[in-house]
């Protein structure tokens, strides 16, 4: 449970070698903390693992394959036998050569799986787990780019609109049993997913990401902008008409 | 929800026995800090508690609740059941003769109501904490201790038995001494984790009047406190100071030092002797949920700890003071805690032993200079611990302050668990809501003892909590310890 002062005892980070997961791993890291790394078994897990171990955490891995869907009942089932789990990120996510992806059938399916099908799966397992338990916080890291999908990266953005919206709608659905779901919005997060990329306005920092997401917490709240100005931005952008939206270089 | 695939804890028991209704409400302690969803079962009967047991979800558990008075999660069960034992509220019956007198009560009596019953009589519940809305069930569970802790000990110390319900289904009749002693001292403070009480005899004193005959000194600073109240404590059974946990500097730690006895009807003047045993306990009123956080803030904190400090007498003997006056002038108001707004707040109560005088002073040092702000200071010296192995108090210096949940406060928290640590103290599990399981460990050494005897009555943690989860005090598997 998280305690009065906002400590949790444990936390499940799926995709547990995204840079913004760990860097909220980091954030809520001190003696005894239960953190369950789920992701592909790779060197990169290990090195987080042996990370928040010499923070003091005690580190469980857990194998994850988003488009292994037979896979997830378990990879849920083994992240909970430690006990119960006060905050599980949904943190894996796929971007992708765009332009390839919406030409590519199989590169198609893979991001809309990855980035939408494995979340609603893994996001109704988490959800009968933590309805029994009756406490908890899911944390969906969503994107700005769902809010208004836009030409230059709408296989990105229309997997997230869906994931956004997936997890808003779980969040109403279990409010009356005392969990609660926290959607998180980024911009441009400088991270190994964007790495090569030309950095866009507004960008942030994994780090700047996991802040929101702890003080969201503390705060309750459901739906978190990073950085907070993003939410007037697109906002605005939202209601661009059409012909004008195609025309503006983003 | 659906509560198929959920396995009944006793599927042996009778059938027969009537499923009570288990709405889903959320639950929390007097802090408000981290209340979480739990099924709270309405206890009206032994039936229906071993009903609520029978049917309950075997991995979330059950744990007893009584007035919700534990600041923290003792009384949450996320997911699971709360035993709710209010209703079980009857006085069964009283040997005012005996020596002791004693009175034999269902658990969910509340110490208010028993005062109430037992003046007329002449008779005195012997431990009174901070509030009389506790339930004799949850005082026994908290091993609560009051003022007079120094001179009479803490609640479990006039316990003279117990009916508990176990996880098995059956009630068991312990006492202090004797086979079934090992199993009394693990309730005794155990925080509901090796069973429900459902009543419990306690031992009385006697008392001629409800008066209080008090000595009020206003003190200096926290040196000056502390040299008062070793010198002469021990001339009196009721002993306690409240202290300024704002002001820095040359009068850090200045205080309010009251201590009394009971009044003998002699001292009482002609008006008051009419009635001498009058229960005088009016009420306020109910604080409305109106109260935005930050309400305790820089200037209020400063305003209210001038105005308590100034206008206690500097020194003043032989005051004639009621029951509220002297012991619960909070519950003047109901639901007070209120006032600390939805982020609510933590009580921080700490004892560590005599010799450690100086971690002591350093811990009030690092409250006053935190900027963290409290107005509810409480500091007592403690008397003799007695044989639970989970019982809070042992002979030292205690510490009370209230906190609101603030940015930074688990650091403080921190902070001071390692200074309590290190002076071989502990802190208290009815006020706690944050402790780390580990911190825990260290500051009550007789744990083993605990767990042994909670393992033998309820080897697969029936009887479960949030703190249970938190403190690790659980079976692995069903939500605790890794």
């Amino acid at each position: 449970m998280i305690n009065a002062v906002g400590e949790p005892q444990s936390l499940l980070l799926l995709g547990g070698t995204s840079d913004i997961a760990l860097a909220l791993a980091h954030r809520y890291a001190r003696n005894g903390l239960r953190v369950v790394l789920a992701a592909r078994a790779s060197e990169r897990r290990t090195a987080a693992a042996t990370e928040l171990k010499n923070l003091g955490c005690d580190v469980t891995e857990v194998d994850l394959d988003a488009r292994d869907h037979e896979s997830h009942a378990a990879t849920v089932e083994l992240a909970f036998a430690g006990g119960d789990i006060d905050i599980a990120v949904i943190a894996f996510g796929l971007l992708g050569d765009q332009e390839r992806a919406w030409q590519d059938p199989d590169l198609a399916l893979e991001l809309a799986e990855v980035n939408y099908t494995a979340p609603v799966h893994l996001g109704v397992l988490l959800a009968q787990r933590m309805q029994s338990q009756a406490h908890g916080w899911i944390v969906a890291l969503s994107s700005v780019a769902g809010e208004r999908v836009r030409r230059s990266n709408f296989m990105y953005g229309s997997t997230k609109a869906g994931f956004d919206g997936f997890f808003l709608g779980l969040g109403e659905a279990l409010r009356t049993y005392g969990v609660h779901v926290l959607v998180v919005r980024p911009g441009f997060v400088k991270s190994k997913m964007t790495s090569g990329l030309e950095e866009a306005p507004l960008a942030v920092t994994p780090d700047q990401v996991a802040e929101a997401v702890v003080d969201a917490i503390k705060a309750k709240r459901e739906l978190v902008w990073v950085p907070g100005t993003m939410r007037v931005v697109m906002s605005g952008l939202r209601h661009v008409p059409r012909p004008l939206f195609r025309k503006l270089p983003i | 929800m659906s509560n198929e695939a959920v396995p009944a804890i006793k599927p042996s028991l009778p059938e027969e026995q009537p499923m009570i209704p288990q709405p889903l409400v959320e639950l929390h302690g007097w802090g408000r800090a981290s209340g979480t969803m739990a099924h709270l079962a309405q206890i009206d009967s032994v039936a229906d508690a071993v009903s609520a047991l029978r049917t309950s979800d075997a991995r979330r558990g059950v744990v007893p609740r009584g007035l919700g008075r534990s600041y923290g999660d003792a009384a949450q069960n996320a997911g699971g059941t709360a035993l709710d034992l209010t209703k079980m509220n009857r006085i069964l019956s009283m040997d005012a003769a005996g020596e002791p007198p004693t009175v034999t009560v269902q658990a969910g009596v509340s110490l208010d109501h028993l005062m109430r019953a037992l003046l007329p009589f002449g008779l005195w519940v012997p431990v009174l904490p901070g509030t009389r809305q506790v339930t004799v069930g949850g005082a026994i569970a908290a091993d609560v201790h009051g003022k007079n802790h120094h001179t009479e000990g803490s609640f479990g110390n006039h316990v003279r038995s117990i009916d508990l319900l176990m996880a098995n289904g059956k009630v068991r009749k312990l006492s202090p001494e004797g086979e079934t002693a090992t199993l009394f001292w693990a309730t005794i403070g155990g925080m509901g984790l090796t069973g429900a009480v459902l009543r419990a005899t306690l031992a009385l004193q006697r008392t001629e009047t409800a008066y209080f005959s008090v000595d009020t000194n206003r003190t200096t600073d926290i040196d000056d406190l502390m040299q008062q109240m070793s010198e002469r404590d021990d001339e009196y059974t009721y002993s306690v100071a409240w202290f300024d946990a704002v002001t820095r500097g040359r009068h850090m730690g200045r205080a309010v030092l009251t201590r009394g006895n009971k009044a003998s009807l002699t001292e009482l003047p002609v008006k008051l002797k009419r009635d001498p045993l009058k229960f005088v306990a009016p009420s306020l009123g109910t604080l409305p949920e109106i109260f935005p956080n930050r309400m305790i803030n820089k200037a209020t904190a400063k305003a209210f700890s001038m105005a308590w400090y100034f206008k206690a007498p500097k020194h003043r003997t032989g005051e004639l003071q009621n029951i509220t006056q002297f012991f619960h002038p909070l519950d003047l108001l109901a639901e007070w805690n209120r006032i600390y707004g939805p982020n609510g707040f933590l009580q921080y109560q700490f004892v560590v032993p005599f010799a450690e005088a100086d971690a002591f002073r350093r811990c009030l040092e690092m409250i006053v200079n935190s900027g963290h702000l409290s107005c509810i200071n409480v500091l007592k010296r403690f008397g003799d611990s007695n044989p639970a192995p989970l019982s809070f108090p042992m002979p030292g210096w205690t510490l009370t302050v209230d906190l609101p949940i603030e940015q930074g406060l688990d650091k403080l928290c921190d902070a001071l668990d390692a200074e309590v640590v290190g002076a071989g103290g502990r802190v208290y599990l009815a006020k706690d809501s944050r402790l780390s399981a580990a911190t825990f460990r260290k500051m009550y050494p007789r744990l083993s003892d605990f767990l042994v005897v909670r393992r033998e009555v309820d080897p697969e943690g029936i009887f479960n909590s949030d703190l249970a989860r938190r403190l690790e005090l659980s079976k692995p598997g069903i939500g605790g310890a890794a």
